[in-house]
């Protein structure tokens, strides 16, 4: 079973990267490897780096910044393969946005299952 | 019937989703086996073990579901090569509580781990969850399901806590027994005022809990409180099924066995940790267990714990409560000037109504208490309450007629 794990924090406009969170961001992700659990993740750019994108009527509308304009944004992401969902949130509990953020966690969908 | 089901349907159930390895599909298809055990045992007759039979015929309607659904090959495999049999040596009572502990994962909204408790492992109806939980059948209906989707999808796990994770899961397992205590102690609905199965089951699953968690004192204290209100069961309705009033109790009637038990295990409570809310409510109900009659309660002290209770869970009924009790202790009119922030959130709430009422009956105010009577009547869905209340407009109607001045019998309809 997999779950996307999304980070949300807050990152304001004149915020530089935090090296020592970037750290243990690495720190994180090598021991979630080593226990076989890590499919994936990445850590995000500034949310004002974002562009929104949307086809109506065959016309492309391009939105300068993030899709929502929330407080905490949208800064990373894991994908975790646990058993079941105590697992997942447990891993989630151990990301280093968690302290100071929000995880959620959520399964993803098993699209042969879906078809 | 309805019994048979009621006593087996959490076993059935528990079986079922450890074999499925599915909640949803163990519920429909046991819902299901109900379904068809209403239109067989009326013509064939009651199984010698109707248990198992609504098992065998649950997991051949959950093999069919899941054999309909391609992508669950490998799970129909688990169900085909399971050797397990629902028979005497399944141990329902881990079961359940497994059962339990799953319906009030954290990872799923509090009000909707009572109700899934209460649904599945209490076996209550839908409508009868919607009345203890003041909101509409509908909605509640809507909830279950979601909640459903989210334990499948998500795959909570169906199992009870490691030890070091038991303690935290266990404030909504103990908020869920007692809800399922007070259903029955006060049925919200239906012709009876207790239903005596429910208490009964609250206790059994509070004990076995205490049993599994010796260390924890609100367990202890949960089971203490329930023990100390259930001694006064059998005093609390007449040979008609009618509501006695605890002012009017016969306290020879209550059961001594059970106040003695429940006064030891809020002894035992009190070694543990600091007084948790349900030590403070068990402590009242020792103080009404104690008295000789009401009169001789000590109103102004269980005031107080009320007090202590609502800054460790406040919540409009318990300050309804603490007004009761100060309306014993000094008079209705300190009572009947609290209840005015209380109107809006307990506006649905038929004792909210009745407790006014009886607060403007001892002010003599008698066209507004009957008045709020009839209110208390309209919300009311217990048909014995009801009927009480009605009595209560009549006894008014016809003093309006006599003796306005006469003192009227000082009462406390509300704990009973």
């Amino acid at each position: 079973m997999r779950y996307l794990a999304t980070i949300w924090t807050i990152w304001k406009e004149e915020d530089e990267f935090d090296r020592e969170e970037g750290a243990r961001y690495r720190e994180f992700a090598e021991s979630a490897a080593r226990e076989g659990v890590l499919r994936g993740g990445e850590v995000l750019d500034h949310p004002s780096s974002a562009t929104v994108v949307r086809v109506r009527h065959e016309e492309t509308l391009l939105t300068d910044g993030p899709f929502a304009e929330t407080k905490e944004q949208l800064t990373g992401y894991f994908i975790f393969e646990c058993d079941h969902l105590d697992q997942a949130l447990a891993l989630a509990a151990r990301i280093p946005g968690a302290r100071h953020g929000a995880i959620e966690v959520r399964p993803l969908l098993d699209m042969d299952a879906q078809m | 019937m309805d019994e048979i089901f009621r006593d087996h349907y959490a076993g059935v159930l528990a079986w079922l989703i450890r074999v499925t390895g599915d909640f949803g599909v163990a519920e429909e298809a046991l819902q299901e086996a109900c379904m068809v055990a209403v239109r067989q045992w009326p013509r064939d007759g009651l199984p010698n073990n109707p248990a198992g039979w609504l098992a065998v015929v649950a997991r051949n309607r959950a093999l069919d579901a899941i054999r309909g659904d391609r992508s669950r090959a490998a799970r129909e495999q688990a169900v085909n090569s399971s050797s397990k049999s629902y028979s005497d040596d399944f141990e329902i009572e881990d079961e359940r509580l497994r059962l339990i502990f799953t319906c009030c994962h954290p990872a799923l909204s509090l009000d909707i781990r009572v109700a899934l408790t209460l649904r599945t492992a209490g076996g209550l109806s839908t409508p009868d969850i919607a009345r203890a939980f003041l909101v509409p059948e509908a909605t509640l209906a809507q909830r279950l399901v979601r909640a459903k989707r989210k334990i499948r999808a998500a795959r909570i796990p169906y199992e009870v806590p490691t030890p070091d994770r038991l303690a935290e899961r266990l404030d909504g397992v103990l908020a869920v027994l007692y809800l399922i205590f007070n259903e029955g102690y006060a049925a919200s609905s239906g012709s009876t005022l207790v239903r005596s199965d429910l208490c009964d089951e609250a206790l059994r699953l509070t004990r076995m809990l205490s049993t599994l968690m010796p260390a924890e004192s609100e367990v202890r204290a949960l089971f203490a409180l329930m023990l100390l209100t259930n001694s006064r069961r059998p005093a609390r309705v007449d040979e008609h099924g009618e509501p006695i009033l605890l002012g009017d109790q016969d306290r020879g009637g209550w059961d001594e066995t059970a106040i003695r038990l429940g006064l030891a295990e809020l002894d035992q409570a009190a070694r543990h940790a600091e007084p948790g809310r349900y030590f403070i409510q068990a402590a009242i109900a020792a103080e009404h267990a104690l008295a000789v009659d009401a009169e001789a309660t000590n109103w102004a002290r269980i005031a107080r714990l009320y007090r202590t209770l609502m800054r460790i869970a406040p919540s409009p009924v318990i300050e309804l409560n603490r007004l009761v009790a100060i309306a014993m202790a000094e008079g209705p009119e300190l009572a009947y000037a609290g209840l005015a922030p209380l109107a809006e959130p307990l506006e649905h709430y038929a004792y909210f109504h009745a407790t006014r009422a009886e607060l403007l009956r001892r002010l003599g105010q008698r066209a507004e208490a009957i008045d709020a009577f009839s209110r208390a009547i309209e919300l009311e869905q217990n048909e014995v309450q009801r009927a009480s209340l009605q009595r209560a407009i009549t006894a008014l109607r016809a003093s309006a007629d006599t003796d306005r001045s006469q003192p009227h019998r000082r009462s406390n309809r509300g704990v009973s």
